[in-house]
């Protein structure tokens, strides 16, 4: 069985999703169950009172990884501190890190992510860092112990798809810990393309929970991941310049 | 004595603990975290962590988000 591996941990769902976004818990449910995933990401924030129901409460009931995120900070130091939280409230050493370097473009600060992963491997974490599509520091992120690497196709919730195949095939050719494909995925042709390139998983929430039918593009998701990855190990064929006849050419 | 949960100005009895702060928030322990002062305090210390003046207690949980 073709299974993903991080940390050890095996997943029969190459399909990661978030939470984000969601007009309700039920939506939330329903696009969760159709994507068919094994692992979903959650943020940490100020508990409120008055909040009706917990996303806790669904990944319990769908028996769904709980995958807490560091969204939200600015520093290497804001970062530990979330992940130590998430942490002690969710009882998982997993996180997707997460150091943005400013509101309007949410791009990953590779200098902040670099510190507090190493900061956070030193901790016992398994640290899975979001970053941008940049082959050197995935490179520096997996020596530095992370058991993944998530390069970005494009900004958070942009749905520009991925800008720069290129540098992402780069990351994957070097890569020996799985490469998660993170943001900017639009619609299902990104998802696939993700794959087909190499990368490992994908991991997306706008392009689901903010589609006109969330549930029914978490199930296109589902078949664009499960396409990409099986074109992946089938092998494309070379792209050529001109044709080639696939019936005899002779009478 | 005057402490801040969660960026809220509150005026708590002296001898309050953390477990009180969270308390006054929710009657839930599982799924939260607690930070007072940028540091965190385990569960099985909430109990026995009194406040002091000024701290400042952040209670957090798990939101949509990612």
């Amino acid at each position: 069985m073709d299974e993903l591996v991080i940390a050890g941990e095996k997943f029969s769902s190459r399909l990661i999703m978030g939470t984000g976004g969601a007009p309700s818990l039920e939506v939330l449910d329903q696009a969760l169950v159709a994507s068919g995933t094994e692992l979903t990401t959650v943020a940490m924030r100020r508990l409120d009172p008055g909040a009706p129901g917990s996303v806790l409460d669904v990944l319990r009931r769908r028996d769904i990884k709980v995958l807490p995120n560091t969204a939200g900070c600015y520093t290497a130091g804001e970062a530990v501190l979330t992940a130590r939280l998430a942490r002690e409230a969710l009882g998982t050493p997993w996180v997707k890190l997460e150091v943005i370097a400013d509101e309007r473009t949410l791009l990953p600060d590779p200098i902040e992510t670099f510190d507090a992963a190493e900061r956070l491997v030193a901790d016992g974490f398994v640290v899975l860092p979001y970053i941008g599509d940049d082959p050197a520091l995935a490179r520096r992120l997996e020596q530095a112990g992370c058991a993944a690497v998530m390069p970005l196709g494009a900004p958070i919730g942009s749905g520009l798809g991925i800008r720069n195949p290129h540098n992402i095939e780069l990351i994957v050719e070097a890569a020996s810990v799985p490469v998660i494909l993170d943001a900017g995925i639009g619609t299902a042709s990104d998802a696939a393309l993700a794959m087909e390139l190499g990368c490992d998983a994908v991991l997306l929430a706008t392009a689901v929970t903010r589609a006109q039918r969330p549930e029914v593009m978490a199930s296109a998701m589902r078949g664009a991941v499960e396409a990409g990855r099986l074109a992946r190990l089938a092998g494309r064929i070379p792209k050529r310049r001109y044709a080639e006849a696939s019936s005899p050419m002779s009478k | 004595m005057n402490v801040t949960i969660n960026g809220e100005a509150r005026d708590v009895p002296a001898g309050a603990t953390v477990a009180d702060a969270v308390l006054s928030l929710t009657n839930a322990t599982s799924g939260i975290a607690v930070a007072v002062n940028d540091e965190v305090i385990r569960r099985s210390a909430w109990e026995a962590t009194e406040l002091t003046e000024q701290d400042k207690i952040e209670v957090l949980t798990a939101v949509q988000g990612g």
